[in-house]
């Protein structure tokens, strides 16, 4: 125990309390924070005015939600369509996880790749076709990436959504199918409202991960062209690494935890919530029977 | 197993899928086994001359023999190799012994509310590794360092060389801690879910038999906790193996990783599509090998982290 607790409080709490004392401070990394000049809030005000600041975050927030909402559209309809006891599902789940175990550096050289605008796979097909290639990096730079995450993390969603409409309890969907419901009203007034704790979770997951990606959109564009896809996260970690401004990206990854502890919050409300709701239902059903 | 029978259309949605999910990755395999010339100027299909040509460009510095086709050995994938497993293995060692001692006393000895572990995996998941990057950056660099002119200091700028503090950016095990940390609190939380699984009784068994309280730990918790043991080193290993940002932060020329050296060369003008993709590929497959012999295990792990929060 004892082990742990020390490695936990000298590599995560006092790194993050350290953090939170150094955006006070214009503070760079050849020295010791001591020695650096207390400015007070300065660090947060600046950043607040900041155009490339702001225009990161609308990134990473466009990025975030695009992401999290197709993933949650393609991967629940993927799951609902296959809800079927059949041959290769096992085959599939398996092959499914393989974009989300491999190095994110590694996906996003195989997507760079393929949307490379002379060499890559997509030009190369559109023009055997006949077509214009697309400039996929350049100007289309922002939706490439979020393509490229949405091949990785559907998988994710899929798995989970698939996880859970095989736990539904059976008995509520037959009763359905007697009544007569089609099947598009079994997923409607059933199958989803069911789901919905699950659901709720799981998108709350991909949108905190959707606010770390950072590997596979530096591998891809480097956050370009120009700002139009450095996210926040790249944005800090280039502050610090090649501005050497640790004051500055101290601030700004404050601004984020803010927003991720947020959403972390509210995650865990809905679950405890969801939790007691499920406990009242089984103690409701232990009385009536 | 009762398999339903259903439509074709089905299976071509099902085949489609899966061509989708393992195309990317089967087509870096073949790019892996192209030469350059073939992959720029070629068909995208699959009639080419396969070379391992790109393999041995990316191993240079390990390889035992001469190669032909290469007059100066100028990537170091091959010591970033050596590097990138030490640190995965080392860690991945660390965390799970630390973990489960942890998440042993947790459990059995009531040690802080049984809340504690999965509250601070929640936080820990929470943090962005670019978030932590900054005080690490400034910690490593600074003051997790040994004075030179100290006692132990001068010892090791003796046998190691160098100027300047000793500090633990640069070193191997300055990567390994962060990792260790960023882990643990995951691996704690998985492990105590297995751990209260086994029975009290047959702790107190051996207890009566006369098994001291390592001995009940090692001969008897740890064998039922195996699954669990697996499921945790592989997230552990996968995320070390995998890890980018950090390591490129606290990392000198000597203890690169190979995911650096493959965002360094991804940066150059003349990207060496075979070289890199050959070297993404020996990247990739530790992963894959593990995805295929335990895919279980670990869609088990991912599921109860989303489910349990």
């Amino acid at each position: 125990m004892a082990p742990a607790i020390i490695i936990i409080i000298l590599a995560l709490l006092y790194p993050l309390g350290y953090m939170v004392y150094g955006s006070f401070r214009a503070w760079d990394p050849s020295q010791n924070i001591s020695e650096s000049e207390f400015v007070g809030l300065k660090n947060y005000i600046t950043l607040f005015y900041d155009p490339a600041f702001r225009e990161s975050l609308v990134v990473t927030l466009t990025f975030a939600v695009c992401v999290v909402f197709s993933e949650l559209v393609i991967g629940v309809g993927l799951a609902l369509m296959l809800d079927r006891n059949i041959r290769g599902m096992s085959v599939l789940r398996t092959l499914f996880i393989l974009p989300m175990m491999i190095a994110p550096v590694v996906v996003g050289l195989m997507w760079r790749y393929m949307y490379h605008p002379t060499v890559g796979t997509f030009n190369k097909t559109l023009k055997s076709f006949g077509l214009d290639g697309i400039d996929w990096l350049g100007q289309n730079a922002l939706l490439s990436v979020i393509i490229a995450d949405v091949w990785q993390w559907t998988p994710f969603i899929f798995i989970l959504s698939l996880a859970a409409l095989q736990s539904l309890p059976r008995s509520a969907i037959e009763a359905a199918k007697i009544d007569g419901a089609t099947s598009w009203q079994q997923i409607i007034h059933i199958k989803l409202p069911l789901m919905m704790p699950v659901l709720i979770v799981t998108a709350l997951l991909r949108l905190i991960d959707a606010f770390k990606v950072l590997e596979v959109i530096l591998v891809m564009t480097e956050g370009g062209p120009g700002l139009s896809t450095e996210i926040l996260a790249l944005r800090i970690s280039r502050t610090a690494t090649e501005f050497r401004e640790l004051g500055v990206a101290a601030a700004m990854s404050n601004y984020l935890l803010i927003i991720l502890l947020i959403l972390t919050v509210s995650m865990y409300a809905i679950t405890r919530i969801q939790e007691n709701r499920a406990a009242r239902l089984a103690r409701q059903i232990q009385e009536e029977y | 197993m009762n398999y339903e029978r259903q439509n074709p259309a089905f299976y071509a949605l099902l085949i489609t899928l899966i061509f989708m999910a393992v195309g990317p990755i089967v087509l870096m395999l073949a790019n892996s086994f192209k030469l350059d010339v073939d992959i720029i100027g070629g068909t995208s299909g699959l009639l080419f001359l396969p070379t391992i040509q790109n393999y041995e460009t990316a191993l240079c510095d390990v390889l035992w023999y001469e190669l032909d086709h290469l007059d100066f050995c100028s990537l170091k994938f091959g010591g970033a190799f050596i590097n990138s497993i030490i640190i995965a293995l080392i860690s991945t060692l660390l965390t799970l012994v630390i973990g489960c001692m942890a998440a042993y006393a947790l459990v059995r000895f009531k040690f802080m509310g049984r809340d504690t572990a999965s509250l601070t995996t929640l936080m820990v998941r929470m943090v962005p590794p670019a978030v932590l990057l900054v005080p690490v950056f400034g910690l490593w660099n600074n003051e997790f360092c040994i004075s030179k002119n100290s006692y132990f200091g001068e010892i090791i700028r003796d046998v190691f060389g160098g100027r300047g503090d000793v500090c633990l950016a640069g070193t191997h095990s300055g990567i390994i801690l962060i990792y260790v940390a960023m882990n643990l609190p995951f691996v704690i939380w998985i492990l105590q879910s297995f751990i209260i699984q086994v029975p009290r009784s047959l702790e107190e068994a051996a207890r009566v038999d006369g098994a001291g309280p390592f001995q009940v730990f090692f001969l008897v918790v740890l064998p039922l906790i195996k699954p669990g043991l697996a499921a945790a080193a592989i997230f552990t290993f996968r995320i070390a193996w995998n890890e980018y940002l950090l390591a490129s932060a606290l990392s000198d020329r000597g203890t690169k990783t190979v995911p650096i050296l493959i965002v360094n060369n991804m940066s150059e003008f003349n990207i060496e599509w075979g070289v890199i993709m050959a070297t993404g590929m020996l990247l990739a497959i530790p992963p894959i090998i593990f995805t295929l012999f335990a895919s279980r295990q670990i869609i088990s792990g991912m599921t109860a982290g989303a489910v349990k929060g």
